[in-house]
């Protein structure tokens, strides 16, 4: 099969659902001839005109609002916020109005909208232009929150994310743009809410979210040479979080890693673990359920502070082994 | 302009069902009846008759958190509304939404808002989506005073102009946010400049307990915005006579002041332009209010005997299907 880009991925299901459904728009901050700050929507402008690629000034509360209105009366909008720093602009939009219009209305209208948002620390953008903010909309009623990992995850994921009927927060970490994999060019879906075992082992389970995905299925490579097998396990969606997927992998394992980018304060691996913690899986815990996320600091602009920031391959390969040979 | 018998007696009716409404609202809180709090608009009756009444049933409104004004002009069905506030399951939110934010999505009416400026932001999208359905369809987008000083207002004009969104922008100035007044940080005209400044055509204030001269304006601006004019920026100055909400003990203006806005009531005003320009007798008037009094009481009997949503069904339609 051929292989894309996580970017072209992207690209690839923005422009097949525009073409499919002239209900679906772009709009969002230099998306048009710039082509976007990533260049996820790079050519866009000339295929679909100005009419369905709306390049707005710098209004984030604007823009988010504006994409609500629009699903309101049954459109499609795609809002992209230039970096997740800035949905904290968005948020009254998003948090206020758009996770809650369908309920506080009694269930007249909905809301099928999506913000895509390229997140995370790796670039040198420092404070402003690498947080992690996805439990924030994790823990909102009336949201959906996708993380992909994969190009062929992030095309069939957002092919979803447009058709869902509910306000989807589309998160895209930045180091995945150009990673390279497999995708069909015909369209699918990848339902949300469903997780994927992204390596099958019987040692551990690494459950990472975001770019921790990847680095975890290259510490599993380094420790295999050990005879250490991980499973790692992709929620992919963190709401609706697939809870049966989690609980059948860790009672498999007995043991249980959680990685992620994001500071560990209030982190998804807080909310990983407590549903671990009440579930049947826990008569079966051989160990502690250990976190592994980011620091608590935001993040910083020298090369070597940014990387002690976050989770690197080493860390996760440290944590995996120390927790695989534990004997309790 | 020239209103036909039947327009007068229809909005008269509509101002006294408002009125009604919202000094039965006042009655229920106070015998214990509703739970939460409520926004009355009494006093502002002209401003939202008197926008809502240059709409086709086709088109739309996005109101704010001081809106049972709005929705009854709107055309909602009174019982449906009382039940809601009341909180009951067959209330138009099924007792999810209560006072701000009533919606009436199939009638047109794209809900009150409890965020101030909460609306506005939606506004501009729900004008572009009108736009790329092209029915010919508006939207007028109601706000206070107190949003014209926030980020959503202004972010919203800009981005509004750029779209040419068949929107009219209507700025309900009451006078207060809260209680701060509007005459602190700018007078009703520069709300109204605004438009100008983000370049907005015809916008305007208006003398906002005057229904006749609040149709006009608004009237000349629903017909720029559906022939592809673009949006505009109307400032109705009116007044409201109770406080802000339940919590209010009015410290920040006198009786004087309050007593001198009720001089210019908007019902009183417009029933005398009815009679004087002979499209109702002072009898017509009187028998349109009692109406409009027993409309809003079998609405009240109607709530109160309505169920009570079922615990059992809180987690329901969060998401859709």
């Amino acid at each position: 099969m051929r292989e894309i880009t996580f970017l072209e991925a992207i690209r690839e299901a923005m422009t097949q659902e525009m073409e499919r459904d002239s209900r679906v728009f772009l709009i969002g901050e230099d998306i048009g001839e710039y082509g976007g700050a990533f260049q996820v929507s790079y050519g866009m402008l000339e295929k679909f005109g100005h009419e369905r690629i709306l390049d707005t000034p710098i209004t984030e509360l604007g823009l988010t609002g504006a994409a609500v209105g629009a699903a309101l009366i049954g459109m499609r909008p795609i809002a992209e916020i230039m970096f997740m720093d800035f949905t904290t602009l968005a948020s009254e939009q998003l948090v206020n109005q758009a996770a809650k219009l369908r309920f506080m209305f009694g269930g007249q209208s909905s809301v099928p909208m999506v913000l895509r948002t390229p997140a995370g620390s790796g670039t040198g953008a420092a404070e402003h232009h690498s947080q992690s903010f996805e439990n924030w909309f994790v823990h909102v009623p009336g949201l959906k929150v996708v993380m992909p990992t994969t190009p062929y995850d992030v095309k069939g994921l957002l092919i979803s994310s447009i058709r869902d009927n509910n306000p989807v927060v589309f998160i895209e970490h930045k180091l995945l743009y150009k990673t390279k994999g497999e995708v069909p060019e015909e369209m699918y879906e990848i339902p949300l809410g469903k997780a994927d075992i992204k390596r099958e082992g019987k040692d551990l389970t690494i459950i990472a979210t975001g770019i921790m995905v990847q680095k975890s299925l290259a510490a599993a490579e380094e420790l295999i040479k050990e005879g250490i097998d991980i499973e790692v396990l992709d929620p992919r969606t963190l709401r609706p979080l697939d809870t049966e997927s989690i609980v059948k992998s860790v009672k498999k394992t007995g043991k249980v890693l959680i990685v992620h980018e994001a500071v560990k304060t209030g982190g998804f691996g807080g909310e990983l673990a407590g549903v671990i913690a009440e579930s049947e899986a826990f008569g079966y815990l051989e160990a502690p359920i250990i976190r592994l996320a980011g620091r608590e600091v935001p993040i910083p602009y020298n090369r070597d502070l940014e990387k002690a920031a976050v989770p690197q391959i080493e860390d996760i390969v440290e944590k995996a082994r120390e927790l695989a040979t534990l004997k309790v | 302009m020239k209103l036909s018998k039947e327009n007068a007696e229809h909005y008269m009716l509509q101002m006294y069902q408002v009125r009604a409404f919202e000094e039965q609202a006042e009655k229920s809180y106070m015998a214990g009846k509703i739970h939460g709090t409520m926004h009355l608009s009494i006093g502002q009756e002209a401003s939202a008759i008197g926008s809502i009444s240059t709409l086709e049933p086709t088109d739309f409104i996005i109101g704010h958190h001081r809106g049972h004004g709005l929705c009854i002009a709107k055309g909602a069905d009174l019982n449906l509304m009382m039940a809601e506030f009341y909180g009951k399951e067959n209330g138009y939110c099924r007792g999810r939404g209560g006072s701000m934010h009533i919606a009436d999505v199939a009638g047109g009416n794209l809900g009150a808002n409890g965020v101030v400026g909460g609306g506005i932001p939606m506004a501009v999208g729900i004008g572009i989506g009108l736009k790329m359905k092209a029915e010919n369809q508006v939207l007028l987008a109601f706000f206070g005073d107190g949003a014209a000083s926030t980020g959503a207002f202004h972010e919203s004009m800009i981005l509004a102009v750029l779209f040419q969104v068949p929107v009219v922008f209507i700025c309900e100035n009451n006078q207060y946010a809260m209680s701060f007044s509007a005459n602190d940080w700018t007078t009703s005209k520069k709300i109204a400049a605004h438009g100008e400044i983000y370049g907005m055509a015809g916008s305007c204030s208006t003398d906002g307990n005057d229904l006749i001269e609040v149709k006009a304006a608004v009237g000349a601006a629903v017909k720029r915005a559906r022939e592809g004019g673009g949006p505009s920026l109307i400032v109705n100055d009116t007044y409201r006579w109770r406080g802000h909400s339940k919590s209010d003990r009015n410290r920040y203006r006198t009786t004087e002041e309050i007593e001198e806005w009720k001089k210019k009531d908007p019902i009183l005003k417009f029933r005398a332009y009815c009679v004087k320009e002979k499209l109702l007798t002072e009898k017509e008037a009187d028998q349109i209010k009692e109406k409009g009094y027993s409309d809003i009481e079998a609405a009240r009997v109607f709530a109160e005997a309505s169920p009570d949503p079922k615990v059992e069904t809180l987690e329901e339609g969060v998401y859709a299907p």
